[in-house]
């Protein structure tokens, strides 16, 4: 899901890059606040065991393999704001280091993977966590979040490359959405086997006394949320919304570059008109409701199957 | 083979290149990238200048051409991508070769960057940059650490691998996740002798 350069325009770069820079340093405070000294050296550590870890190839069928994104597994394993952080550096290593990943796309990279994908998944997973307690809600939680977490960036990547006029809202939302409805199972899949595998060896490591319980303090989640749901008021909902000159209207009322808004190649407006995109972007829609229940389902069953009577085990009871 | 991909990163070749200053380096990057993304199509000036710049530092820098070749393939599935989802949209075509050109420049220039740059210069130019400290300190203890942790997973990718037949894919898949939640713990335990030891050297 790296965005490279070139793939988005001048504006989506300016708006992500400032998302994500609120983030980013909303997270960096919250660490240096909340965080022991004893823990700074572990942000580092985290970051490179995500890296590492992306490197272990897993085998899917017919030759080909997945890997495990993570962003759920740090914010559960670390804690929200300094999962963020901790994706923040794997993705700045990337760009710099590997190539991977534009340098102006850096802030949509960022605000998808680590703002939206961690503080979305972390949601998702304090509130499973909340409904099922003990180690197989924990599993459950992680399988579930992992799906969403993939599932919400990628949501977030077709907005902006629609918003570029890279590819058209319809069919980018379509097929990224689809694929990363595939790929979220693998992640989700992955990161519950992995969180379990921590789990039976070092307990202290994932129960709520390693320093990921949630804030009391709302500050944090407000500031977030304002994020995210800013985020995709900006890059979802001009294109959700049935008049497809609404954003036209927003950029020219913002003052946005003139030329930025006419000099691009694609209009994607004219494709509400065609019909099977239209039944194309509904599909997917119907499509994500269901595969949500799905998916939450089959993680019930995997925490169920992986975590047999909990409780048993003194290894898997938490100290 | 996780090691040949790295060991392409540790040898920096002595260059014309390579000893420019690296804030030059990253500033002109910025403006080559900036330039080229906010460029419109009916520009051709600037992109065949810069591809045109960007072919002679590639010369001096004396980069393996195949090993650029190679690395830019990498875009190729992401071009196609785009231009399968643009074939749909009749509005839209003919826009994916002047993403697929524009990122072409991009990625090329960061590579040479990055293959003439060590990781601590650019870290230098973010620190002078103003970037928060706390998140210079995690950059610089993970690329310190990236290449001990990508070794400590091989070497326990193939201890497993002398140690068992081919299994089936299930119980492949539940031995590579131990592994990797293995590698978690042991990482989490060098964060806690790496945090004793800055101590013992007197970090505060």
């Amino acid at each position: 899901m790296h965005i490279p350069d070139g793939f988005i325009d001048g504006k989506t770069a300016a708006t992500t890059a400032l998302l994500s820079a609120a983030g980013v340093g909303l997270a960096l405070r919250q660490v240096r606040r909340r965080l022991a000294p004893r823990r700074v050296p572990l942000l580092g550590l985290a970051a490179a065991f995500l890296f590492a870890a992306q490197m272990v190839n897993f085998p899917v069928a017919g030759g080909t393999s997945g890997h495990l994104l993570g962003g759920v597994l740090a914010a559960a394993l670390l804690g929200p704001s300094a999962a963020i952080v901790v994706l923040t550096t794997v993705l700045i290593v990337q760009c710099f280091l590997f190539a991977d990943g534009g340098v102006l796309a850096l802030g949509a990279n960022i605000f998808n993977m680590a703002i939206v994908g961690v503080a979305g998944g972390y949601t998702i997973y304090r509130g499973v966590c909340r409904a099922l307690p003990g180690t197989r809600g924990q599993v459950a939680a992680v399988a579930f979040a992992g799906w969403c977490s993939t599932v919400l960036a990628s949501i977030s990547c077709a907005g902006q490359l629609a918003w570029s006029g890279t590819v058209a809202w319809p069919a980018g939302f379509t097929a990224m959405a689809l694929v990363h409805m595939l790929i979220g199972i693998g992640e989700g899949l992955i990161g519950a086997l992995v969180f379990l595998a921590i789990q039976r060896t070092r307990p202290d490591l994932t129960g709520e006394s390693n320093g990921s319980a949630p804030s009391r303090r709302w500050g944090e989640w407000v500031g977030y949320g304002l994020l995210a749901v800013l985020g995709i008021a900006v890059f979802v909902a001009p294109f959700a919304c049935p008049w497809p000159d609404g954003l036209e209207s927003v950029a020219a009322k913002l003052g946005f570059d003139h030329r930025a808004v006419h000099l691009r190649v694609p209009a994607p407006a004219p494709d509400y008109q065609m019909p099977g995109v239209r039944w194309a972007a509904g599909a997917t829609a119907l499509a994500g409701a269901a595969g949500t229940v799905v998916v939450f389902g089959l993680a019930l069953l995997l925490a169920r199957w992986l975590v047999r009577e909990p409780g048993v085990d003194p290894r898997l009871t938490r100290p | 083979m996780i090691g040949d991909w790295i060991g392409h990163h540790h040898s920096h070749r002595d260059s014309l290149v390579a000893r420019l200053p690296a804030g030059l380096k990253l500033g002109l990057a910025l403006v080559i990238i900036v330039g080229t993304v906010l460029a419109p199509p009916q520009a051709m000036g600037w992109f065949l200048g810069v591809a045109l710049l960007l072919l002679v530092a590639v010369v001096l820098s004396r980069i393996p051409l195949l090993f650029l070749l190679k690395r830019l393939a990498w875009l190729s599935p992401l071009v196609l991508g785009v231009a399968l989802v643009n074939a749909l949209q009749p509005a839209a075509r003919g826009s994916w070769l002047t993403v697929a050109a524009r990122s072409a420049i991009c990625l090329l220039t960061i590579i040479l960057v990055s293959n003439t740059t060590p990781f601590s210069r650019i870290l230098r130019v973010l620190k002078s940059a103003r970037v928060p400290g706390l998140l210079i300190t995690t950059l610089a203890l993970m690329h310190r650490y990236l290449f001990v942790l990508v070794e400590e997973a091989e070497r326990m990718r193939r201890a497993r691998a002398s140690r068992t037949f081919t299994p089936r894919r299930g119980a492949r898949w539940q031995t590579l996740s131990t592994v990797v939640g293995q590698l978690f713990v042991r990482a989490s335990e060098r964060a806690e002798r790496i945090y004793d030891a800055m101590c013992a050297r007197g970090w505060k």
